[in-house]
């Protein structure tokens, strides 16, 4: 089991530790449902330095990003940064991913713990023919989510650093150190994810503490992506579903001839047996990962790949993929929550609005 | 409550229930340790009043934002009130899980599985090791 450099702080803070992907993780430290509370009103952060880094570098570079990465890479500026999905051969998702743009011919991933092993092979293989690098950077970073709507201000008055805007990123020293601050994150609310040197992590992250910042673990990371409908690698995706039927169209230019993208191009124009569709649930009970969804005469029409207990919906919500003729918002189904039939009614996207 | 406490004057199972007897019916409920592990409880699943309980038997379920969990007969009997009020106020549980987080009234068929159930004392002592 691996420990990021914040995890004394962890410990101190009293906080739950679970296994996660090979690391020891916070999953909570007072309760998801005030953490989660806490990044929707005011501001919380989260370590998530079990998160991968690979640096791309090299003349190479953007041609081969082109070939791995389903987005079209070369809309982004210097200082930019863009989702993708990394798809094999044939159009499943390896892992989802953001890639920024450091410079012409640099740029930075930031790979699922889960994935980082099997992503560095994948573009080691991939890269032989480029003009490339592909350097494996993960222990260069510590990694700090703050988001929520006083995210922005806090960060700029604790740490008197620039911001920058949504989905870019600024290279500049925290903590005397070189760092990377990006405009992105997986809550649905407004913040930064902040990739420090990981000798700075433990004064910086007690500094946005001590700003009042809430302390935000697993559990609370997980309720909030699931409300504005981000998929989680492992759940929503795998290798065996492609980005279409994930609702990831998208960040999908087939146009550019990805890996994958011909199984990418025929799934968008034929259409996929099953969708990935965002659902709450009627009344009483909660869905859990697995659960079977059922059609009107109780047929089995899909599976739970993520539920839970929604604390700002406060109902049990979650995501499903079901066949794509019942994927649609307001359609009736059923979730076998272990064996009780709950009723339960297909949503649109995201199941969460923040707060203008 | 914040405190680990665990009242001298209930009985207690080792799958963390407690047991308040009161002759032949008794009041059930999960401890201060049950309810700390599973965290912010925001579902519970009664029994129908009437449905019959057998010790060591799950007859509920209790549910935190991630997790679910059984919750095991202490004893056996018939229930014949649940506590309504977690429909809404499930956090009750975490909050007073000796009072007002009662989870069901029943009435005991076998009184005397009773003398098998922990003491307090007990009971802490099996938490300690």
């Amino acid at each position: 089991m691996r420990r990021t450099p914040l995890f004394e702080q962890h410990a101190e803070l009293g906080a739950k530790i679970v296994p996660f992907a090979g690391w020891e993780m916070p999953v909570l430290y007072e309760g998801i449902k005030e953490e989660h509370a806490a990044v929707r009103t005011h501001v919380g952060v989260f370590d998530v330095s079990h998160m991968g880094e690979v640096e791309v570098e090299g003349p190479g570079a953007l041609e081969f990003l082109q070939l791995v990465l389903s987005n079209d890479v070369a809309k982004v500026a210097v200082g930019g940064a863009q989702y993708s999905c990394l798809c094999n051969e044939s159009g499943g998702v390896i892992d989802d991913l953001f890639a920024y743009r450091l410079g012409t011919d640099r740029f930075l991933i930031v790979t699922n713990a889960a994935n980082h092993e099997t992503d560095l092979q994948w573009l080691g293989r991939w890269s032989r023919e480029y003009d490339v690098a592909v350097r494996d950077v993960a222990d260069r970073y510590a990694m700090l989510a703050v988001q929520g709507p006083h995210a922005r201000e806090v960060v700029a008055a604790t740490l008197e650093i620039d911001l920058p805007e949504r989905f870019h990123v600024i290279a500049q020293n925290v903590g005397r150190r070189p760092a990377l601050i990006c405009g992105t994150g997986y809550t649905g609310e407004d913040g930064v994810e902040m990739l420090i040197d990981p000798e700075v992590s433990v004064p910086i992250f007690k500094e946005l503490l001590l700003a009042g910042v809430v302390p935000c673990g697993l559990g609370a990371r997980d309720t909030l992506r699931l409300e504005v409908c981000y998929p989680l690698h492992g759940h929503e995706l795998t290798p065996e579903r492609n980005p279409i039927e994930a609702e990831l169209g998208w960040c999908c230019k087939e146009a550019t001839g990805f890996l994958g993208s011909p199984a990418v191009a025929s799934a968008r124009a034929e259409g996929t047996a099953e969708r990935l569709a965002p659902f709450t649930i009627e009344g009483a009970g909660i869905p859990r990962d697995g659960n079977p969804v059922l059609g009107e005469r109780g047929e089995h029409v899909g599976v739970v790949t993520s539920g839970t207990f929604a604390p700002s919906l406060e109902l049990g919500a979650g995501m499903a993929y079901v066949r794509s003729d019942l994927a649609e918002p307001d359609t009736a189904v059923e979730i076998d929550v272990r064996g009780k039939h709950r009723a339960a009614r297909i949503a649109s996207r995201p199941l969460y609005r923040k707060r203008s | 409550m914040a405190e680990a406490t665990y009242p001298e004057d209930l009985r207690y199972h080792d799958q963390h229930d407690w047991v308040r007897v009161e002759g032949d019916s008794a009041t059930f409920g999960i401890t201060w340790y049950a309810q700390d592990t599973l965290g912010e409880v925001v579902f519970f699943e009664p029994p129908e009043p009437g449905t019959t309980l057998s010790k060591d038997q799950p007859y509920a379920e209790v549910e935190s934002v991630k997790a679910v969990s059984d919750v095991i007969a202490p004893m056996s009997g018939e229930v014949t009130e649940v506590n309504d009020a977690l429909t809404d106020s499930p956090e009750r549980i975490n909050e007073d899980p000796y009072g007002e987080g009662w989870l069901v009234k029943v009435t005991l068929s076998h009184p005397e599985e009773a003398e098998a159930l922990l003491s307090a004392a007990e009971y802490q002592k099996l938490l300690d090791r």
